[in-house]
């Protein structure tokens, strides 16, 4: 134990004396970045990475980020903010003359990578050894071993220890040594790392002559082993990720559908202009984006709390104008209302064309929404879809709380019911009719908020959810909220269970015709009003 | 069944007789046809007004977030050539007609600029089923279409100028790159493509080249996804699974929108530049427009210009673009960008300008024989010439770095401009092919010339 | 024989023949001469669309489904016909090959099934009518004995229409995918390039239309028509007076579906490309559009418009191309808001024609409707599945 311990004050000595050591890696180093030859910064990158010294993990990271620059005298400056400094005293300088980017292309990078992960093993701060840890056992370099070995003897973390032994297993998979190879297979059965999968089929495997690639029998057998606890967890991670993404399908869905829900199943309205609804929700979103970046720039991650609210209320407006306007004089018209209603949504595509030109506009994610976190290796879970799958949760309790509880929600349920008897109740009908109507395209406008967040924008996007969402209130049922909310997400996970084993153009067409089948079965949906009112459509 | 045989090829016949008189049952020539219809087009009738030039872009429908700004950029060349005057001292007319991303209406639209307007040049077309759909209109009118985009070659027109890449101006430079030890020494190779003609071509004559160069069979994967297609966690997931750690590289095919959920997944499933870059053909400035390019920098994109190429020519066209985008209220002013086929836009109605200008008239036939002497400089910095012999212009070659900001840095460029081979000498079915409309070959797909040789 | 020729003259009065011939005449023998000829090809375009617009009008005027899924028929002929096309270019394609283009840059070797047979262009024809027949046949009978109408039925249709324009997509499934069917060179050993072979087509199209015409007035005016118009106007009533719909409904959807195909078939060799595109749920929507402009349960009216809204078409993308899709747009609106009836009859009444060829039979025994329209006022869904607010009885009872 004592040795371990002196090596790491050695190690520690090294790293904080950087004048005792023989040469001048790092001063050589340095001076290689100012090559225009990639091969020569390639080398200075890997003598900075073995200089051991405690200047090269930040020139390393400046490099990384692209803030290294070379000026006239030949001199090697980072960038900080405005200032420069030199890479090889920290001092600040002023560069000389014109001066141009250190230049990096994929194989230095490859370089670098893993240089940069290497010295960052040894950071005093757990995140960063962790994902340095992390980028290590994705595949390291056997001269990165010393390195390895060393840190996982200091690290406490039993996480980062873990990664540091996969990465070490990792390289002991091709040594020679039998026991170490046999080890590095058990580290593997023990993590069932599943990026390890084709490595452990090809110790199962026979070559060409039927004998096996591997020698020795005990590794095979734990090799085998391991490749059904990868399997396993491949299994589980995979109905995890689908059922995630199908949620995550079936929420955008029923955001787009619900709109549509209440027009359609409340109203029989057929409102074929309601993609565009959406299309305007996440043309609010980029004008309120927009607004935000020139006004108050700082404010910038929040400009959807405005952007919600704003798109709500525009396509509302919208929507009562066209109802007000278009869709009260074809009631009871359904097939005809389809029609107007298309010829609508062709002239807002064209006017949006038209403002905001043909091609797709940047909405970009606030940083609270930009990345995910790894629920499990190889699945991520983005930040913005999860908000998506909270948002619809959250509208849909809106949108049943509203129907359900308020005097709005009752005249709307009883001018659903029965028109005729609501009016002589006293219920003003027509204005119903424009409220309910504001209210469903303003939902869709919200729907347009959270498709902004996820996809390209551009006037085109409604189109591609019409279909979509016509198909979760027809398979949902007409008049029932509750049958739009199964009718997407099981929508949504049926497509994402069938897509991994059908593909996806076959997926759609299989649930297209599941669908129709479907219908054989249940004319009316999932969930039929009973009743006069289910003979309407 | 015999009778309604001759029934209806009576009922043809006669119909045919009774409309233009005895015109003999086998095809008049075409080209007689053709002169016949070509006649009243403006060239002949009158030499002073304006000359009309067609604008063969979609303005509508899916096409329309690309062929807009070619649209525009073409207005702008045609506006700036009048302000010097115009061409033999007659101002251009531009003819613009939406298509509306419709191929059959690329054909009516064509024959509509061709016998209606009698337009003397069109400049259009994006995707190559409109290329494809409007050709035998160009053919049998003898009409002129200049094709400003990278396409999958084995095509050479007489009656069409090709100033985007073959696949050796743009797939082939790409690839040879990452095998190089710059570009990463790929060994293993991924092409992935959207499903349709360009990405099934370019990347058949790839795997011919890749062949060729020793690579075996099992080391590459050739995938596509329906068009916009947006799931591409399986297919990042098996060319993650088919590397296996050996230096693999992408080249992508994909079109348009589907780029931006295949690159988020890459980042997802962390598989960076540097481990597996992906190079793409389709994937200019701006289609980087509309999408966060910051999970896409490192990878590549192989075109024959970009917007940031530093060269005076360029900086005057970005400048010409962007005072005409300012003066105009285009939508989105001063984020628009210029980009590849835009380029080639501009070059196009430059070197037809050239050529009427030499010929002296706008007759096709003379204007055809004049554009193979015309160079012009290009704002990728080289002087530029059309292959009059194969109808295709000689380009050179940039691949880029995409950059967080949207721009590419020029990584790798060829010394000068490559000459097109519109028949990929890799490809067993077509390397026997020769496009050389020169006497005495005078033939776009030919593997004996028309004529023999005095 | 003598009844059936009685019944053929019966489809008109004598004015209503009057009118026909003079449209016959003008389509087939005077236009052809006096158009230039690029709109020779363009004008066959649309009598196609006018077929189309016939065959929606049989389903949708008469029978009152709407389908958005037409586009499905028409493509399907018309890849009948492009599959016979394709392989009569033979060896003449860009790769001097046997098989279509498509196939060679696939690496096909050889023809797949089921594209053998279709270098006889009779068994082509044959086709392009069996197989958009067959398809509907087959929809039809699962989607009308559950029932399924109105609304459902309409979107049921678009999503098939979608599904399908997917399965074309794909370059696998052996038509082609995006790039579909293009590069023709012969029709039947007759270049296509060559104006008197296009005239010779546009004619065929035009005397296909008329016939086609023939055919749907007969249906229309038969007793068939009338179980038809029944089932639009009250379903359930028919099917208590002893009728099945099911069998009615399924005809006329199969009939229409195989007018679609032909016209198709037509379609292809004149304007020189197929491909999935024409599948594009949009476009079956427009077509109904034709119909709505022109006058639905009008079939004079029906064809007319839509060779009036392709005109504007061709016309405002030229001329307005960025003001195209509002004129398009304000069409759908203004046409059921304002002349819920199309406008051929409002233009036959300005003309002070009491009535076009249609409307001339009205002695004939078709009869009011059951309950006469106008009635329900118009912000009562409730009341519309028992009065529809539009009927074209309506046209004929008053003109």
């Amino acid at each position: 134990m004592t040795h371990v311990r002196a090596r790491i004050w050695l190690l520690l000595f090294l790293w904080l004396s950087p004048a005792l050591a023989v040469a001048a890696p790092f001063e050589d180093g340095v001076k290689d970045l100012a090559s225009p030859d990639f091969d020569q910064i390639s080398r200075g990158i890997s003598l900075l990475g073995s200089s051991g010294d405690a200047r090269a993990l930040p020139v390393l990271e400046a490099l990384e980020n692209g803030k290294v620059v070379v000026d006239a005298a030949g001199r090697v400056l980072i960038r900080a903010g405005s200032r420069t400094e030199l890479a090889l005293t920290g001092a600040p300088a002023v560069a000389q003359g014109p001066v141009r980017d250190v230049g990096i292309n994929n194989r230095v990078r490859r370089t670098l990578g893993p240089m940069v992960s290497q010295l960052r093993l040894l950071s005093p701060d757990r995140t960063i050894r962790q994902a340095a840890a992390l980028e290590m056992s994705k595949g390291p370099r056997e001269d990165a071993r010393p390195a390895l070995v060393t840190a996982q003897r200091a690290e406490t973390d039993t996480e980062i220890t873990a990664l540091l032994s996969m990465a070490l297993a990792r390289l002991d998979l091709i040594s020679t040594d039998e026991s170490r190879r046999l080890q590095a297979v058990g580290t593997i059965a023990d993590q069932a790392d599943v990026s390890m999968k084709s490595e452990m089929e090809n110790l199962v495997k026979k070559d060409g002559q039927g004998k096996f690639v591997e020698p020795d029998a005990e590794v095979r057998k734990k090799a085998q082993q391991a490749l059904s606890a990868i399997e396993t967890k491949m299994f589980l991670i995979n109905l995890v990720a689908n059922t995630f993404y199908g949620l995550s399908l079936g929420s955008v869905l029923l955001l787009a559908a619900l709109g549509l829900a209440i027009t359609f199943g409340l109203m029989h309205v057929i409102n074929m202009a309601h993609g565009e609804m959406l299309m305007l929700g996440a043309y609010t979103t980029y004008v309120v984006q927009t607004l935000f970046a020139s006004i108050m720039p700082a404010a910038m991650n929040w400009y959807l709390l405005i952007a919600i609210p704003a798109a709500f209320m525009v396509c509302a407006v919208i929507g009562m104008a066209l109802e007000r306007f278009v869709v009260r004089h074809l009631y009871g018209r359904p097939l005809e209302t389809l029609l107007a209603t298309w010829g609508i949504s062709l002239m807002l595509i064209q006017t949006v064309r038209l403002v905001f030109g043909a091609q797709n506009v940047t909405v970009a994610n606030p940083d609270w929404l930009s990345g995910g976190f790894d629920l499990m290796p190889n699945l991520v879970m983005p930040y913005s879809r999860i908000a998506i799958v909270a948002f619809t949760a959250l509208i849909v309790a809106a949108v049943a709380l509203l129907l359900r509880r308020t005097p709005f929600g009752l005249q709307i349920r009883a001018v659903t019911q029965n028109r005729a008897m609501a009016a002589s109740m006293g219920i003003p009908a027509q204005r119903i009719d424009r409220l309910t109507f504001g209210l469903g395209s303003g939902l869709a406008g919200l729907g347009g908020v959270a498709i902004s967040q996820l996809g390209n924008v551009g006037p085109e996007l409604g189109q591609g959810y019409i279909v979509d969402s016509f198909m979760v209130v027809v398979l949902g049922g007409v008049g029932k909220l509750i049958g739009a909310i199964l009718g997407a997400l099981g929508l949504g996970l049926l497509n994402k269970y069938i897509e991994p084993v059908a593909g996806a153009v076959l997926g759609k067409i299989i649930i297209l015709v599941f669908i129709v089948l479907f219908l054989q079965k249940r004319p009316q949906g999932l969930f039929a009003l009973k009743g006069r009112a289910a003979e309407v459509v | 069944m015999k009778s309604w045989k001759s029934l209806l090829s009576l009922s043809i016949l006669a119909m045919s007789a009774a409309c233009k008189g005895p015109g003999g049952e086998e095809a008049p020539k075409p080209a007689a046809s053709a002169a016949e219809t070509a006649a009243p087009a403006p060239s002949a009738a009158k030499d002073t007004g304006p000359i009309k030039v067609g604008i063969l872009h979609s303005l509508s429908g899916t096409m329309a977030i690309s062929e807009t700004s070619l649209k525009d950029v073409a207005l702008m060349t045609i506006e700036n050539i009048n302000k010097k005057g115009g061409v033999l001292g007659r101002k251009l007319e531009p003819v613009v007609v939406d298509p509306a991303s419709n191929w059959p209406l690329f054909a009516e639209k064509a024959r509509e600029l061709l016998q209606k307007e009698g337009v003397s040049v069109t400049f259009g077309c994006w995707t190559s089923v409109s290329r494809k759909s409007v050709l035998p209109v160009f053919e049998e009118l003898n009409g002129l279409l200049f094709y400003p985009v990278q396409y999958e070659g084995e095509e050479s027109s007489y009656n069409v100028f090709y100033t985007g890449a073959a696949p050796n101006q743009q797939a082939i430079p790409a690839v040879e790159y990452l095998m190089s030890e710059a570009g990463g020494a790929a060994k293993k190779w991924v092409l992935l493509g959207t499903d349709y003609v360009y990405p099934r071509t370019t990347n058949k004559i790839l795997r011919y080249f890749l062949l060729a160069k020793g690579v075996k069979e099992g080391d590459i994967m050739e995938t596509y996804t329906p068009f916009g297609h947006s799931d591409y966690q399986t297919i990042v997931a098996d060319i993650k699974k088919f590397a296996g750690g050996t230096p693999t590289a992408v080249v992508s095919t994909i079109n348009g929108d589907s780029n931006v959920p295949f690159y988020k997944e890459l980042a997802n499933q962390g598989l960076k530049a540097e481990d597996i870059p992906v190079v793409a053909f389709s994937v200019g400035e701006e289609e980087l427009r509309g999408i966060d390019t910051k999970p896409l920098a490192g990878h590549l994109a192989a075109w024959n210009y970009f917007m940031s190429i530093d060269t005076p020519e360029n900086k005057k066209f970005i400048d010409e673009w962007k005072a005409y985008v300012a003066e105009k209220k285009l939508p989105d002013g001063d984020k628009r960008v210029t980009n590849d086929p835009m380029e080639a836009t501009y070059v196009g109605i430059k070197m037809w300008a050239g050529a009427v200008e030499q010929a002296g008239t706008v007759e096709v036939n003379a204007v055809r024989q004049a554009i193979g002497y015309q160079v012009v400089k290009s704002p990728s910095g080289f002087d530029m010439a059309m292959d009059g012999k194969n109808h295709h212009l000689n380009k050179p070659v940039y691949i880029g770095e995409i950059m967080p900001d949207g721009q590419f840095k020029v990584v790798w460029k060829t010394e000068g401009p490559v000459r097109a081979a519109p028949w990929s000498p890799f490809v067993p079915d077509s390397k026997e092919k020769v496009a050389d409309w020169s006497f005495p070959w005078v033939c776009g797909n030919c593997t004996k010339g028309k004529f023999e040789a005095y | 024989m003598s009844s059936f020729a009685s019944q053929i003259t019966g489809l008109h009065d004598r004015k209503g023949w009057a009118v026909f011939g003079v449209v016959s005449a003008l389509l087939v023998l005077v236009l052809p001469f006096v158009l230039p000829d690029y709109m020779v090809p363009l004008l066959g375009k649309f009598l196609c669309f006018a077929m189309v617009a016939l065959a929606i009008d049989l389903i949708w005027g008469f029978t009152g489904i709407l389908s958005l899924g037409h586009g499905i028929f028409f493509a399907l002929g018309g890849y009948a016909m492009g599959m016979y096309l394709m392989l009569e270019i033979g060896t003449a394609g860009v790769y001097r090959s046997n098989l279509p283009d498509f196939m060679v840059f696939l690496d096909w070797k050889e023809l797949p099934w089921f594209w053998k047979g279709f270098d006889n262009f009779f068994f082509a024809l044959f086709m392009a009518l069996f197989i958009p027949g067959i398809c509907a046949f087959v929809f039809g009978f699962f989607a009308f004995r559950s029932r399924i109408r109105g609304v459902y039925f309409s979107i049921i249709t678009q999503a098939m229409t979608f599904a399908l324009m997917l399965l074309f997509f794909r370059n696998e499934t052996g038509f082609g995918g995006n790039n579909g069917l293009t590069d023709f060179k012969r029709l039947y050993g007759y270049s296509l390039a060559d104006p008197d072979v296009k005239v010779g087509l546009y004619v065929i199209t035009a005397i296909t239309l008329l016939l086609v015409y023939a055919l749907s007035r007969y249906v229309v005016k038969s007793k068939l028509g009338r179980v038809l118009r029944a089932v639009r106007d009250d379903e359930t009533k028919v099917r208590f007076m002893g009728y099945d719909p099911l069998k009615y409904k399924l005809f006329v959807w199969t009939l229409s579906a195989v007018l679609c195909g032909l016209a198709g078939a037509l379609y292809v060799p004149q304007v020189g490309i197929i491909n999935p595109s024409e599948m594009q749920p949009a476009n079956s929507i427009e077509m109904a559009i034709w119909v709505a402009v022109g006058g639905r349960s009008t079939l004079f009216g029906a064809a007319a418009g839509a060779i009036a809204v392709n005109g504007a078409k061709s016309i405002f993308t030229a001329a307005f191309p960025d003001l195209w899709l509002y004129f398009l747009g304000a069409t759908f609106v203004v046409i059921p808001v304002l002349l819920p009836k199309g406008f051929a009859v409002y233009a036959s009444r300005l003309l002070g024609k009491p009535s076009g060829p249609r409307a001339s039979s009205t002695g004939g025994p078709s009869g009011p409707a059951p309950s006469e329209p106008q009635g329900p006022p118009p912000q009562d869904p409730a009341s519309a599945k028992i009065d529809p607010s539009v009927s074209p009885e309506t046209v004929e009872a008053s003109s």
